[in-house]
């Protein structure tokens, strides 16, 4: 469990349990110290709830103003000198002013809580979830604890998914038809296609496919974007002749994807692109880039698929 | 330079790929080894990415890939045992499509694809379909080929076919054929591309590479060709269609020839038969520049082997016209290879004719037919281009020959002599001899005149001088040879009846007649005896012909065989026509003909008188004339005289005396014929002796004035033997007093001779057996003994 690493030596050690700590679904998460921990996995509109120990160290009483219990949903642009905006906040007062002098538990519980956003780690922002214990004592500064969780929303199978077909080319060079099965895809899907050949007059080298994350930051005059390259599969290899068709499977359970969020808060927002990339022998690139919707399906919601 | 450095950075090339495969090989081991999966597929994806290699030539690349192929079979021996790596193969089938590259990743499923479809957790023909499909991911034509390649090996045991444990459920013989035809497809397609991938200076090197690769696309064919259930239905309706559309389509020389004749090889030729009209027609649609002449000479040798080996099944050849088939396609693909030498085109002619002599022997319609083709084909090319064909053309005359063992058939073929006529007056004279030496070989007997005309019409080439031919220099052998040839072949015509013979003595003279003044010495001869055959066969069969209107009388025939010898005048060559007349002369006188016997003899005397003037020529000749003259019965003593008298005058004037000495002796037996009392007149006998005696006499003497020495007394000899067979023969002229006389004469000679030693029996071997002759004769007693008594020596 977590200890307090205070400037001073901890007066105290304060735990946070969940109360169905064993059954739930735990996912890794990465701390800012590059560290990945296993973290329990909520929905919007859980409960959470579970209990806070707090033992003092040997022989020690600890005099406190009160322990509360805040639940924060918190979007940190790193490019705003690491500001929190706090778009979730609810608190529980979990004791009164008094003093401790043994171990001592407090139940909690945060029911039916609206947690909209999902736990997101990019590369400018972060949102993230936490639980965080507060015991005030007037002087050698609070005791705070911190308890990270993760929460993942699912969306339903949407009910429209066209695929997305498009002809591009370069006049009297390279017309290419490419076809993706669809325009929604959940995070453990799989992307089927194909690629026609209806004109080649260069020599193609390779052709990948590229799966691209956009993330936003900022609004305005201000907003940042960022863009980084999260798969590169090779489609393709060798030189296509006029009408030849490629075929495209790619699998997306490999990659850590999240699912397309769109102005989370105001704040940011990920869009993904598949980009398709035509490589020739003079390794000049032929692209063209195309938005899908990513979205985070159940579990149970996923039949067996294969191919 | 460069193609060296080229070479050696291959090997080098070459060497990295194979150590990046062992180093990987390494670690792939160890992972299967401790049964990790992620390990295992991590190090077999990289120990395949070295086949991505594009600087190697197909040969390098196969090494490449034959050791990556190695490890991909203890790869899917792991991938089968779920049990080590706990992972069902569903799972295993989409983890290796994880792979970012796609070569590796597609050497991965189709591993797996092989675990996948034995395990029959899918349908075979899912598999086979996707694995098929995906494969399409990789378009450079080496690392395709080879790709696909393993595709075709790992499946081969997996194919749904008849019989096979993947067959049944929705997995039909069908869908085994069309993934196979998918997979040659696409390699074929591959392999086209292949020479559009380098530049143009490269071409001659990739055109090689190519043909190293041949064999990876044919082995689909040869796939389909061992799947049990390719019945002949699924193999007219389904496979060739789509092969042919292929070969038709990828509009490439090498693979067209290539695969045309792969069709050709691995399909039973039952199904060859069956679809050959499909098949041949897809021939003129190829390229102008394919070698469809190997193609069709190849299946026209097939079939007639099928044929050949099994004789029931001829109808079925005439059911389906294999024949008119094979036939239009060949008219047809000339007409579309326009550039086809005509070397090509003979070569097609051969193997068709080839063929029908083979499958349909009775038909000479099939064979004139083709013949008829060539003709054509010939018709308006100038010989000179005819010429390159020559080898071809012989092959083609020759083929009936050979098959017939019997020209007499080859002579009903129209077209037969108008091929002939288009060759070269050389080839002709080869193609002649050919003719010839299958009659000599087969004893075939010419027997009518009309298929005799055919015959010498075809061999024209050495009964004359072609147009344009003369001034040839021809090898004197060689002539003689051709000519022997000719000679030879006369004998071999013949007909029982007669008139029929005649005729085609008739028909023989008059090719014969033309030949010139080289050829008739030799042409003469054989023909003249021919009918000097017939004389005696009308002779004999009706004794005496009375009936003047047979053509075949042997006064005609005596009357052509005048006209025959009389041509040799223009040669000349008065020797051999001499000799001739009096072989006719005998034959005139074994049937009989007073006046036909005189008149040859008469033709030989003045040839003697105006021809021959060569002395020793005239020695021979007079020794013939006396020779044949005694052996006549047929002259009355008018005639008889005549000729004798003009013989033993020419005997007297032969130039040198012991040549006349030796005539006029032999003139002796004109006048005592054993067998004809009324033929013996002793006493001209002895005056031919007695002059023969004075001109040895007179050879003695004028040796010793010229010489010193008179000579040997061989003469003498002679004379005294001449006496001995008269006296014998009862000549009451020869008394033995004359002959003891005699060998006083030839013992006085003897010792006249200048020689101081004493005469000896063993200086003179024939006169010492005469004497002991006459001693023998003397003790012999009895009648003849008796009549020897007189003689003393």
């Amino acid at each position: 469990m977590n200890y307090i690493i205070g400037a001073f030596k901890p007066a105290c050690h304060v735990t946070v349990t969940f109360s169905d700590e064993k059954s739930r679904k735990k996912v890794a998460l990465k701390k800012e110290d590059g560290q990945t921990v296993m973290v329990p996995l909520f929905r919007s509109l859980e409960t959470i709830s579970g209990r806070v120990s707090v033992e003092p160290v040997l022989g020690k009483k600890v005099e406190h103003n009160g322990i509360k219990m805040e639940l924060l949903g918190q979007i940190e642009m790193y490019l705003d000198r690491g500001n929190f905006y706090d778009f979730t906040s609810l608190v529980r007062e979990l004791d009164i002013a008094g003093e401790i002098y043994e171990r001592k538990t407090f139940p909690f519980e945060f029911s039916n809580v609206e947690m909209p956003y999902e736990t997101y780690n990019g590369l400018n922002v972060r949102l993230r979830y936490v639980l965080k214990v507060t015991i005030n004592r007037g002087y050698g500064g609070s005791v705070v604890q911190y308890q990270d969780f993760v929460v993942h929303n699912y969306t339903p199978t949407p009910t429209i998914n066209s695929s997305i077909k498009m002809e591009v080319g370069i006049e009297d060079c390279l017309h290419i038809e490419f076809e993706y099965n669809k325009s929604k895809y959940h995070l453990k899907d799989i992307i089927l296609g194909k690629i026609y050949f209806l004109l080649v007059r260069i020599k193609i080298k390779n052709m990948d496919l590229e799966i691209r994350r956009r993330e936003s930051t900022g609004s305005g005059s201000s907003t940042h974007v960022e863009t980084e390259t999260l798969a590169k599969f090779e489609l393709m290899d060798g030189t296509p002749v006029r009408g030849e068709s490629i075929p495209i499977r790619l699998f997306l359970s490999p990659y850590e994807l999240t699912p397309t969020y769109q102005n989370i808060n105001n704040k940011f927002s990920v869009k993904y692109f598949l980009n398709l990339v035509l490589v020739d022998e003079e390794d000049r690139r032929y692209f063209k880039q195309q938005e899908i919707t990513l979205y985070r399906l159940a579990d149970s919601a996923r039949q067996g698929e294969t191919l | 330079m460069v193609i060296v450095n080229g070479m050696e950075d291959e090997d080098k090339w070459l060497a990295e790929g194979i150590a990046g495969i062992q180093h990987n090989a390494v670690c792939l081991h160890r992972a299967l080894d401790s049964d990790n999966l992620r390990d295992a597929l991590k190090y077999a994806a990289q120990l395949l990415s070295e086949l991505r290699t594009s600087r190697l030539s197909p040969h390098k690349y196969y090494e490449l890939y034959m050791r990556a192929f190695d490890e991909m079979r203890r790869l899917e021996i792991f991938f089968k045992e779920e049990d080590r790596h706990g992972c069902s193969v569903v799972d295993l089938h989409e983890l290796v499509q994880h792979a970012g590259n796609v070569l590796p990743r597609l050497y991965l499923l189709c591993t797996v694809g092989s675990v996948y479809i034995k395990s029959k957790e899918a349908l075979a023909k899912d598999v086979l379909k996707d694995l098929v499909e995906m494969c399409r991911a990789v378009q450079h034509p080496v690392r395709g080929l080879f790709l696909r390649s393993y595709l075709a090996q790992i499946s081969r045991d997996k194919l749904p076919d008849i019989g096979s444990e993947f067959e049944g459920e929705g997995d039909t013989v069908m869908d085994a054929v069309e993934f196979v035809l998918q997979n040659f497809t696409e390699m074929n397609k591959l392999w086209v591309r292949m020479q559009h991938q380098g530049p143009f200076i490269e071409k001659q090197k990739l055109e090689k590479e190519r043909n190293e690769l041949r064999d990876l696309v044919g082995k689909n064919l040869h796939v389909i060709s061992q799947i049990e259930g390719v019945d002949l239905d699924i193999y007219r309706d389904t496979v060739l269609p789509k092969v042919l559309e292929q070969i038709i389509n990828c509009k490439d020389e090498l693979a067209q020839y290539y695969l045309m004749d792969c069709m050709i090889q691995v399909f039973p030729d039952e199904y060859h038969l069956k679809t050959l009209e499909t098949l041949l027609g897809a021939c003129p649609q190829l390229l102008p520049t394919v070698d469809l002449k190997t193609v069709l000479s190849q299946l026209m040798e097939r079939l007639s082997n099928y044929a050949s080996s099994n004789p029931e099944l001829l109808p079925e050849f005439l059911q389906v016209e294999a024949f008119s088939k094979l036939s239009n396609a060949i008219g047809k693909v000339i007409a579309a290879q326009v550039d086809m030498p005509i070397v090509g085109t003979f070569t097609l002619y051969v193997s068709l004719l080839t063929f029908t002599l083979r499958v349909h022997p009775d038909q000479l319609d099939y064979v004139d037919q083709v013949l008829g083709s060539c003709v054509k084909k010939l018709s308006g090319k100038p010989k000179a281009e005819v010429s390159k064909a020559t080898k071809q053309v012989i092959a083609l005359l020759s083929a009936p020959l050979d098959k017939y063992d019997d020209i007499v058939r080859a002579l009903t073929l129209s077209n037969y002599p108008r091929v002939m006529d288009h060759l070269d007056s050389g080839p002709n004279k080869v193609m002649a001899m050919v003719i010839i030496n299958s009659i000599m070989k087969n004893k075939t007997c010419v027997s009518t005149s009309d298929k005799v005309e055919v015959l010498f019409e075809l061999i024209k080439g050495l009964l004359k001088d072609l147009d344009g031919a003369s001034t040839e220099e021809l090898d004197d052998e060689d002539f003689n040879e051709e000519q022997n040839s000719v000679a030879c072949l006369m004998h071999m015509l013949y007909n029982d009846d007669p008139e029929e013979m005649l005729k085609i003595i008739c028909t023989v003279w008059k090719h014969v007649v033309v030949g010139g003044s080289r050829r008739l010495p030799f042409t003469v001869p054989p023909l003249v005896f021919s009918a000097l055959k017939l004389v005696r066969r009308v002779q004999s069969q009706d004794g005496d012909v009375t009936d003047e209107e047979s053509p075949a009388t042997p006064r005609k025939i005596f009357q052509l065989l005048s006209q025959i010898i009389d041509a040799l005048s223009a040669v000349p060559a008065p020797e051999l026509a001499l000799r001739l007349y009096l072989q006719c002369a005998e034959a005139a006188n074994d049937c009989e003909l007073e006046p036909v016997a005189y008149d040859l003899f008469t033709q030989a005397f003045v040839l003697y008188e105006e021809e021959i003037v060569d002395s020793k020529a005239q020695v021979v000749a007079i020794h013939l004339i006396i020779g044949t003259l005694q052996r006549m019965h047929v002259f009355g003593v008018e005639n008889r005289d005549t000729l004798t008298h003009k013989a033993t005058g020419y005997s007297a004037k032969l130039l040198k005396k012991p040549d006349q000495c030796r005539a006029v002796y032999a003139c002796s037996h004109l006048f005592w014929i054993d067998d004809q009392d009324s033929n013996k007149d002793g006493e001209r006998v002895l005056l031919c002796l007695k002059r023969s005696l004075r001109i040895a006499n007179a050879a003695q003497q004028m040796s010793n004035v010229t010489r010193g020495i008179s000579g040997p007394v061989t003469l003498f000899v002679e004379i005294l033997n001449k006496y001995i067979y008269f006296f014998e023969k009862g000549n009451p002229q020869i008394s033995p007093s004359a002959i003891q006389d005699l060998i006083e004469l030839i013992k006085t000679e003897l010792q006249s001779d200048g020689i101081t030693l004493p005469w000896s029996p063993a200086l003179d071997p024939f006169l010492t057996s005469t004497l002991r002759y006459i001693k023998f004769q003397k003790q012999k007693g009895g009648a003849m003994g008796e009549k020897y008594g007189a003689i003393k020596l």
